[in-house]
């Protein structure tokens, strides 16, 4: 059998359109379907008493489908012709499923798209297209089924495809094709209908063989996301590194110059092995493993681009995300993390700019969150820069998953749309932000100090005695010998957080400077000791993200000390004045206190206990 | 000019099995780059020849970085143990049994008589090894072309604490973006050779030139024909009442258990025989061979829910 090219198609249509009995009769008609296969079907259909075979019921696949009579997740097909080989993802059209709609759409090439010819274009059919051009698939193929029950009529097909057409002018759909055909006759499905001579196009699969996918991917910018490095650590290959990973873009040569991100670090391409042994030339989507003429420290994660060629390298980005968790919402103050091509990154979603209506395109610019099949346009705060492009410029660098760390369930897919938003109005802002690691890694500089920093973040109501813990520890490690340096909530405030009041977008503003300040001096080699009420739990979560995304230990401290001792202490008189109405958002009086629900640490009462306790966090 | 793009344009372009070898590759670097202590299942099945293949491939030129593991239902064709050693021996790999007989023996597993089909069993003996190995991602041989329950399985297939599958707690996977991330306890079946179908496969295997069981080739045998299946006379299966032997030649579509699974007749004897036959056969491999999965139209989905692959 000669060689061939393997097509995606992501198929979408609405209950009852006729979608599964189209997939069945393309793997009838191709011979992809099994006697033992037509048999039990057959046996099935007569079971239920329908005079024809039911070509629905071979994609039908779970038995809780086949008792609801409804196709509930992404099932793959496939099938070849002597062109190609055809892998059909096919998700069910009803409104709950967006989701599946979109996963099936992420990898095609091709979206197949029914319209029930007694029905014309109906909101699923605009919601599909919608989604098609989100996702980018690049051809898209509106049939117009059960064409039979129209008696075959040129003017009924028209029709529709004039509404389809003005419809997807809105979109972003480059390529639209048309075809009617009656599924259940095999009208244009496999072979030229005989009932519709008036339509001098193609049938269906012609169209799905001969359409034209090999400039559908990036070739131009050069992009190798590493995924593994092979050093095989035998005598034969003693000095062998390679990068494995998959082209994402562009086609790498063997004497190319390259540049290494985050590092910058510059090289030349000594030699791609494939699974199939030395080539002179990887491209997308081939599996490649890169050998570089110096020596350079790359590990999982890292991209390798061009020199003249890089992708946007930023900590922030706007993107349109599909929710996909039917458990949670859209969260703003709680962290997730996020895969993009082979990295994983904490990140917290700034803001939801506004939900999308797939139905009319209108932008709810007041929606407060994303539930299961929402769409919408976030922008997302990375803790460390990202490597990406737009999705629009290429599927495989910007796009993502996000996780939520709690359950480690994907809650959203999302496509990059542009680097760097203005977190307050979304604006894009001009900026060329570069990333410049320090040339000394953290595993280098602590080791040199003989000593590893770290962050102990104590938190608790005002009075509890946090400052007092925080000051001791300091003392203690610093005669010690330990580089040491307390971060004071109060002192903090006359300085870099002067600015800042107490409602609680300030009262984050200041968990997240000082937050980042602690990282740094953490970074750095010294323990930062962090004294802040951080009443809210999500901006201090967000900072244990910022470490954890850094490498670096971070311990909270919870001051547990009950209100009516800190109101009994008032070192600063503010409970007084909060009794008093002078003040209104002290914390635990006009003002909660969100306990943290899993502390390092809730040190004892008795201060030299409580300081011989953090310093034992210390190891 | 137009000559000159399309001649540039062919020149870096992939075949279809080129592609599918190439997402495989992906999707097993992927699983050793994040997981702790992964395990490859192998039968010496033809599914299991190519997924090997592929994770030698991916890591070449240096070795395998998991072991493999063997859950042996003790109903074996010696041929295939054969080959399976032989395979190890090779390529240096390190081998795990998961012993069925063993579990049988300890009384963990109760069987109705000694040559009943230990299918069923299997899952009980894989669940056990991958609890003891501790490992977090399995990655099994399973295809969405074999039958329907799979068609909707993902790539990476989230297992929780019991080893169960829930078809409807599925994690989404989109573009090549998996997602791996479990609890302690919780693991992953990763099947890198999802989008294969038969007939990719042993293209493929040909093309690649990979040694085989001989089994898979035609062969004379002593076989009876049971309800359709036609059933090699060995010692895990006693003839029938009034069964009649023939002497035929044969080759089987599918190893699994030697009470359950039955051959074809055959004439290929070498590959592009055998992929002639595929691509004209009009009965899928499990419905040829795999009694046990002829029993209920739901039968995988069952076996799938409790554990099996």
């Amino acid at each position: 059998m000669a060689s061939s090219e393997l097509l995606r198609i992501a198929t979408a249509g609405s209950v009852d359109d006729g979608k599964s009995t189209l997939i069945g009769r393309l793997l009838h008609d191709t011979k992809a379907i099994f006697e033992d296969q037509l048999e039990s079907i057959e046996l099935t259909s007569q079971k239920r008493g329908n005079e024809q075979t039911d070509l629905a019921l071979l994609t039908d696949g779970l038995r809780a489908e086949r008792e609801q009579g409804i196709t509930i997740d992404v099932a793959h097909r496939y099938f070849a012709t002597p062109k190609r080989k055809f892998v059909i993802a096919d998700t069910p059209g009803h409104i709950q499923y967006t989701r599946n709609m979109v996963t099936g759409a992420s990898n095609a090439n091709l979206a197949l798209l029914l319209v029930d010819a007694r029905k014309g274009v109906l909101e699923q059919t605009r919601r599909h297209a919608l989604l098609s051009s989100l996702l980018r698939v690049p051809h898209l193929v509106l049939c117009v089924n059960k064409m039979d029950l129209v008696d075959y009529s040129e003017a009924v097909f028209d029709e529709i495809r004039e509404e389809f057409t003005a419809f997807a002018a809105k979109l972003d759909i480059t390529d639209l094709g048309f075809v009617p055909i009656s599924a259940l006759e095999g009208d244009n499905v496999v072979e030229r209908s005989q009932n519709m001579p008036w339509f001098d196009g193609q049938p269906l699969l012609g169209q799905l063989e001969d359409v034209h996918i090999a400039s559908d991917r990036n070739l131009v910018d050069n992009r190798f996301p590493v995924q593994y490095v092979i050093r095989p650590q035998s005598s034969e290959y003693r000095d062998y590194r390679g990068f494995a990973g998959t082209v994402a873009g562009g086609i790498f040569k063997q004497g190319d110059e390259v540049m290494v991100l985050p590092s910058r670090r510059q090289s030349r391409i000594a030699q791609i092995d494939t699974p199939n042994g030395s080539v002179a030339q990887a491209f997308p989507p081939m599996a490649a493993t890169l050998l570089l003429e110096d020596e350079i420290d790359i590990s999982r994660g890292d991209m390798i681009c061009r020199p003249t060629n890089q992708p946007t390298a930023n900590r922030r980005f706007e993107a349109m995300v599909c929710w996909f968790d039917e458990t949670s919402s859209l969260r703003t103050d709680a962290p997730y993390m996020l895969k993009q091509t082979t990295r994983w990154v904490p990140v917290e979603v700034e803001a939801l700019r506004y939900l999308l209506d797939v139905d009319t395109l209108h932008r709810d610019l007041e929606a407060e969150t994303l539930d299961v099949n929402d769409i919408g346009r976030i922008s997302v705060h990375a803790s460390s820069p990202l490597f990406f492009d737009e999705y629009r410029l290429n599927r495989n660098t910007g796009s993502f998953i996000l996780v939520d760390p709690t359950t480690n369930l994907t809650v959203a897919a999302g496509m990059i749309i542009a680097a760097g938003g203005d977190p307050a109005t979304g604006e894009i802002v001009a900026q060329d932000i570069t990333f410049h690691p320090s040339k000394l890694s953290q595993e280098e500089r602590w080791s040199a100090l003989g000593t590893g920093g770290a962050t102990i973040w104590l938190t608790g109501l005002s009075g509890s005695g946090k400052s007092t813990i925080a000051t001791a520890v300091e003392h203690s490690l610093v005669s010690g010998g330990r580089s040491a340096f307390m971060l004071d909530g109060d002192n903090l405030r006359h300085g870099i957080n002067s600015n800042l009041g107490f409602s609680p977008e300030d009262r984050a503003e200041n968990v997240r400077r000082t937050g980042e300040i602690a990282k740094i001096l953490a970074e750095a080699g010294n323990v930062a000791i962090v004294s802040l009420v951080s009443p809210y739990r999500g901006d201090r979560d967000r900072v244990r993200a910022i470490h954890e995304g850094a490498g670096i230990p971070f311990y909270e401290v919870h001051v547990d000390t009950p209100l009516e001792v800190c109101e009994e202490r008032d070192p600063k008189g503010l409970y007084a004045k909060a009794r008093a109405g002078e003040i209104t958002d002290l914390t635990g009086i006009g003002s909660p206190y969100e306990e943290p629900p899993a502390p390092e640490l809730v040190p004892d009462a008795d201060l030299e206990t409580a300081v011989r306790q953090v310093i034992g966090l210390l190891g | 000019m137009e000559e000159a793009t399309k001649a540039r344009q062919a020149a870096v372009e992939l075949t279809d099995l080129d592609t599918l070898e190439a997402e495989s590759v992906h999707v097993i670097r992927e699983v050793v780059a994040e997981f702790e202590n992964p395990v490859m299942l192998f039968s010496g099945g033809k599914d299991s020849v190519l997924m090997l293949h592929l994770a030698r491939k991916a890591f070449a030129p240096a070795p395998v970085p998991f072991p493999i593991m063997h859950v042996d239902t003790g109903h074996n064709f010696p041929e295939v143990i054969e080959f399976r050693d032989r395979v190890v021996a090779e390529h240096g790999l390190r081998l795990e049994v998961a012993s069925l007989q063993e579990l049988i023996d300890a009384g963990r597993i109760k069987v109705g008589h000694e040559l009943e089909s230990r299918n069923r069993h299997q899952t009980v003996a894989l669940l056990e090894a991958i609890q003891t190995g501790g490992y977090d991602a399995v990655f099994g041989g399973g295809r969405r072309d074999e039958e329907k329950a799979r068609a909707k399985e993902r790539v990476f297939s989230f297992r929780d604490g019991f080893g169960q599958w829930d078809p409807k707690n599925q994690r989404p996977e989109l573009w090549n973006l998996y997602n791996g991330r479990h609890k302690k306890g919780e693991h992953i079946r990763v099947f890198p050779i999802s989008d294969w179908t038969e007939l990719d496969v042993w293209r493929y295997l040909a093309r690649e030139q990979v040694d085989l069981p001989p089994i898979y080739f035609a062969h004379e045998r002593d076989v009876v024909n049971v309800e359709g299946l036609l059933m090699a006379v060995n010692e895990f299966f006693p003839l029938p009442e009034g069964a009649e032997v023939e002497r035929l030649m044969v080759r089987y579509r599918t190893v699994g258990d030697a009470t359950a699974t039955g051959a074809v007749r055959s004439e290929a004897t070498h590959y592009e025989a055998v992929i002639e036959e595929t691509a004209a056969t009009r009965i899928t491999e499990r419905g040829a061979t795999r009694g046990d999965d002829r029993f209920s139209e739901a039968a995988m989905e069952d076996r799938k829910k409790e554990g099996y692959f």
